[in-house]
This record gives C-alpha cells, structure tokens and sequence, in this order.
C-alpha cells in the first residue's frame, strides 16, 4: 500500500483452550520482528476473532489452538471470514494440528501449522512470506 | 490513488471501510490528506474523552465499564487504544483489547489499536485522524486510551473534550499531586481500585492540591504550542470500582457536567480554536521536517557547510541558519 507500511498481525485463541504461552511467546516474536501484534487474549469465539479482524484490519491472523478443536473451529471462522468478504487476509493456525488434519484444514484456506519447538523465526519468515497484500 | 469509495461507505457507517481508512491514514501521510480533505466536512458530532494514567492504572478495564454504561444509554462508541512501539525493533504489543468486554458488537462499539510509532506525548501520529473518520462513522462519543503515561504525556488535551485521568491508591504521595504536567491538563480525576486501602487518602491528596489552584486563579494565552486551557472550570474528583461498575452512574454525571460547562461558559470556541491550531502546527512540522531533510540530503552548498562545521569554523545554529537562508531562497 505504501512506503512505511508496518505488517499489522493478530493473534488469538480460539475456543475453550486456556494454554497461552505459545501465543504469548509468538507475540513477543513477531513484536521483536518489528510488527505491530495486537493480542487478544484466551476464549474468543469465532464471532469475536471476526469482529476483531472487521475493525482492527491486520495483515495476518495467527490462531493458537492446542485443544484439538481446530477441525470445528477453524471452519467457522474461515466461513465467517468469507461471509464478510474478507479474502486478503493470511490466516494460519498453530499448536498442536496433527498431520492427518492438516489437509482439510488446507482446504479451508489456512496455513502454518506449526507446533512446539518450531524455530520463532521460522514463523516470522513465514508471515513476511505469505501476505495477501 | 482514489479513495473515494471508501469515504462514501464510511459516511453511510460501513465498519470495514471506517477500518481500512484507519489503516491507510495510519501508514501513509499523503493519502491521509486526500482522505481527511473528502471527509472533514461531516466531522464534528462526536464527543471526544481522553482517558489517561499510569500503566496498571486499569485505564482499559475502566473503559470498558464506561463503554457500556455509553451503549445502555444507547450510544455508539468509538475507542482509540494507543499503546508503545519499541524504538529498537519499531515492533508493538497491542494488548488493550483483552480488557473489553465480549458484551460489545460491531453495531456499538468501534474498537482500534493503535502503535505510537515513536510519537512522545502519549498518543500516535495519526490519532487525531482515526478521531476524525470514527466522527464520520458515526460514533457518538470517542474514548481515546493513551499509552500508559509518565507525568509529562500531556497531548491528549489538545485533542480531547474531556479529559479523565485515572489514578489509583497507594501509588505516589501528595507531592505527586502537586508536580506539573498530567495534573495540571486534568478535567475530571477517577481514583481507580475504589476498594483498596488508601482511596480516601488519595480523595483527599488530589483535593487538596485542587484546592491550592484555586486560590491560584490565573488565565493564560498560548505561546508556542502550548496551548493551557482557560482555568475557570475547577477538576471533579470521584472514586470508582471498574470491575463491579460501582460509582459509574456518579462519573457519567460528572462527565456531563464537563460538558455543559464547556458549551455554558464559551470555553469550547476555544478549545475548537486551539485544536484546529495545534493540529496545524503538527501537519506544518511534518512536512517543513520532511522539506528541510530533503533539501539537507539534496543540497551541495549544505556538504560545504557541514565540511566548515567539521573543521569548527561555523557552529551548528549558524549552520541551520544557512539552511534556513536557502529554504526560504526556494
């Protein structure tokens, strides 16, 4: 969009999952990656991450789910998304995805699937490299 | 570029183009002037508060317990949450939206974070910007947080109504009431944390400090940029409990009262005034900044000088005064 542009990312936790310090650990990654993170805290529901993502307009939403929810979850949000018309908008999801999941979750439009022990700039890599816009 | 699309739907109150113009003017300056030009006319119709205190104070719990005494009276607003940017990395933790409650939806509430950017004086560059296109958007009141203050991150007053600022008890003596900066720019003062030991005490600290400025009258014009606020409204002070809402009911009417004063007594002229300068005096420092850079990097003659002031023989005022001689050769 222009010049100074600074890469603007979300990062929640969806559902009834109380386990945050991966997403805290990647806050702080990508804040010392020289993004601006907006955190929201643990037991958004779809409807809140959608809403979140209408007024705050990041570049990127970073779902940390390590409840095996992801399969019911993950689908809501991305149709809410689409519901929207909210399409230019990375959305990946992290945590514990097991690989059998990884292709439906594929289908719906998600990406990275990373879980504990990834390298942090590996998923910071993956942010710059995967923008929509 | 044209945006002209987008500030149609903003001013027919579509959430996600008031989004995408925050996001635009946030990042680039030119266009932030092709869209407040196309906008600025419908602006005006909220009421600005500013909220500001120091970190832990519980400034985004109480804004969000204020927030929704606003939409039970059936209100809309629009919430400004600046937080710091590292000036290392130039990255931000945006984390004031954990406190606002879920009860929120998109029809009533507005809710942006922001990152400074490295602005000093507690609010971002563009913030009176996002003020203006959550005007447009309809919001009937705008509660802008800023980040969490020091004693001198006073800019919020500039471009606020009303402005809150939140203390809590057992924090600081009464020779921290008494210092200068956020003290002095304060219309209304919440003693956050009502429930702890030590809020009466810090009650009667502030009032006693109110009590000095008092009989301390005093009207003053602006010099520079600092534009004071004409003294003849005298701060309100009351204690409240965000978690449980207790008091709140207290604050709106205090808040109100602010209000009325402002209209009543002529004050907001003024402050409209004030603000309009202000806000000019900022844009004019920008660009003349950015000019001045410009020519600095572009110029041979400037090489020269600062050859000169490398072997001592033109000192650094000197210096800028030659490059204010060429600016203006212009």
């Amino acid at each position: 969009m222009s010049k100074d542009k600074i890469i603007k990312v979300l990062v929640c936790k969806p559902g009834l999952d109380g386990h945050d310090r991966g997403a805290k650990v990647l806050a702080r990654a990508l804040r010392d990656a020289g993004m601006e993170v907006i955190y929201t805290g643990i037991h958004q529901t779809p409807d809140d991450i959608v809403n979140t993502v209408i007024q705050e307009d990041p570049d990127a939403v970073m779902l940390s789910i390590l409840s095996g929810s992801h399969n019911a979850l993950c689908p809501i949000i991305m149709q809410k998304l689409k519901d929207q018309g909210i399409d230019d908008v990375l959305v990946a999801v992290g945590g514990i995805i097991p690989d059998e999941d990884k292709p439906f979750l594929e289908e719906q439009g998600l990406k990275g699937f990373y879980g504990p022990g990834t390298n942090l700039s590996t998923i910071v890599e993956f942010v710059k490299n995967n923008l929509k816009r | 570029m044209d945006y002209s699309d987008l500030t149609k739907s903003l001013i027919k109150g579509n959430t996600r183009a008031a989004a995408r113009l925050i996001t635009i003017v946030e990042n680039d300056i030119e266009a932030a002037e092709v869209i407040i030009n196309s906008i600025y006319q419908h602006t005006g119709k909220a009421y600005i508060l500013g909220v500001t205190g120091s970190p832990g104070s519980g400034k985004s719990t109480f804004i969000s317990t204020l927030t929704k005494s606003y939409i039970d009276l059936g209100k809309k607003v629009g919430i400004i949450c600046v937080d710091p940017t590292s000036p290392l990395t130039g990255g931000a933790l945006l984390g004031d939206r954990i406190r606002m409650k879920q009860y929120f939806s998109l029809d009533n509430v507005f809710i942006r974070s922001m990152a400074n950017r490295g602005q000093l004086g507690g609010l971002a560059r563009a913030t009176e910007d996002v003020i203006k296109i959550l005007d447009v958007y309809g919001c009937d009141i705008i509660i802008v947080e800023t980040v969490g203050v020091g004693q001198s991150e006073v800019d919020i007053f500039k471009s606020a109504q009303s402005v809150v600022v939140l203390v809590v008890p057992g924090l600081g003596d009464e020779i921290q009431a008494i210092k200068a900066g956020i003290m002095e720019i304060t219309d209304i003062f919440v003693v956050n944390k009502m429930d702890l030991p030590g809020a009466d005490k810090k009650v009667a600290d502030i009032m006693q400090m109110l009590e000095f400025k008092k009989s301390y009258k005093y009207e003053s014009e602006g010099v520079g940029d600092k534009f004071m606020k004409i003294d003849k409204w005298t701060p309100e002070i009351t204690k409240v409990n965000s978690k449980t809402g207790e008091n709140f009911d207290n604050l709106l009417k205090l808040i109100n009262k602010h209000k009325t004063f402002l209209q009543d007594s002529g004050v907001i002229s003024n402050y409209m005034k004030n603000r309009i300068k202000n806000e000019t005096i900022q844009i004019l420092k920008h660009k003349l900044t950015k000019k001045a850079e410009e020519l600095i990097h572009s110029n041979n003659k400037i090489e020269e000088f600062i050859e000169k002031a490398i072997k001592k023989s033109l000192d650094p005022y000197s210096l800028a005064g030659e490059i204010l001689k060429l600016f203006f050769e212009k």
